[in-house]
């Protein structure tokens, strides 16, 4: 029995290998960006409009929907990360039903790199929005002697991250698989489903995480700058 | 008893020990979090959609001790690195 899909390798030259994660990670590629191109190369306005554009609209605006609750103002800034990610993860989760299919995200490797763009996201986008000073400054808070907490925190928060979506993926092919060894009549579509299920969440739930943190790191802005005139004015009584 | 025998069912035990610890453990957490979750649903049915994604989130952030737990126990069983050396000494003499 397989624990992830890396061991699965169809290519090697020297230290180059083609493993099953790689080919099934370029094929839920291929399928979003040629189904986006397909539908968006003949989008109309009109009354009547196409059935893959319709798909794409109900998504994009769903996923639009789920981040305006989190966020409330400013859905656009995050919306090509949080979406990629979201499109990228359930596509993966959901292909589990065709047989053969090895899901990426069933892999450390995959998780990881998708935890890794996260890491690299949350002080991009808190930078960005909130400059370089105010941002490093942030893990100064509340007082400096928590700065080492708060990097540790960051950097358990991206291992938690992979892992999660990694442990579930895995518990879900292994379910299965075990399933089939046991009563291979009825019970393995039974853990199917409950793998479709787990899936969905485990991809709602990597998102919403992933736009927290970002979300969060960029934020605090609109509390500093609220702060500020308190602390002017402190400063003005002081003085 | 040789290490290879030591090394496997003290895996297995272990395996076994690390789901059969860290899961009920986890599940009695995440049962009061939905059991407040229900009672806050119960008295505010207007906050639903905000308290049901803290729900989620928070859910996933206590799932995730137990996953641990369930990846160090499939660790153990299938691609134990102890294991896998002692097996190799042994195949190689």
């Amino acid at each position: 029995m397989n624990i992830t899909p890396d061991t699965i390798v169809y290519w090697q030259a020297g230290s180059i290998r083609i493993s099953a994660t790689l080919v099934f990670t370029w094929i839920v590629m291929a399928i979003l960006v040629l189904g986006s191109w397909a539908v968006t190369r003949k989008l109309s306005t009109g009354v009547s409009v196409s059935r893959g554009q319709l798909l794409l609209e109900i998504v994009l605006n769903g996923i639009r929907a789920q981040i305006r609750d989190v966020v409330q103002t400013d859905v656009d800034r995050y919306l090509p990360f949080i979406g990629t990610l979201f499109l990228f993860i359930l596509l993966s989760n959901v292909l589990v039903i065709v047989p053969g299919f090895h899901p990426p995200t069933g892999s450390v490797s995959t998780t990881s790199a998708l935890a890794l763009c996260v890491f690299v996201a949350v002080p991009a986008f808190g930078i960005t929005a909130r400059g370089l000073r105010p941002f490093l400054n942030s893990y100064l808070q509340p007082t400096p002697m928590m700065l080492p907490f708060n990097l540790i925190g960051e950097l358990t928060r991206t291992i938690s991250l992979s892992i999660r979506l990694f442990g579930n993926m895995m518990s879900g092919t292994m379910i299965t698989a075990t399933a089939l060894a046991i009563a291979p009549l009825f019970f393995p579509i039974v853990m199917n489903a409950l793998g479709l299920l787990i899936g969905v969440i485990q991809a709602y739930i990597f998102s919403i995480l992933a736009l927290v943190f970002v979300a969060s790191a960029s934020r605090a802005h609109e509390e500093q700058t609220a702060r500020t005139p308190d602390a002017e004015e402190e400063e003005r009584t002081h003085g | 008893m040789d290490s290879l025998e030591l090394i496997g069912m003290i895996s297995i035990i272990m395996a076994g020990a690390t789901v059969g610890i860290g899961a009920p453990i986890t599940a009695i957490g995440e049962g009061w979090a939905v059991s407040r979750a229900m009672g806050a649903l119960a008295q505010q049915p207007d906050a639903a959609p905000v308290i049901s994604r803290t729900l989620f989130i928070g859910l996933a952030m206590t799932e995730s001790s137990a996953i641990y737990c369930f990846v160090v126990s499939m660790i153990l069983i299938f691609a134990n690195p102890f294991w896998n050396h002692f097996a190799g000494v042994a195949g190689a003499q």
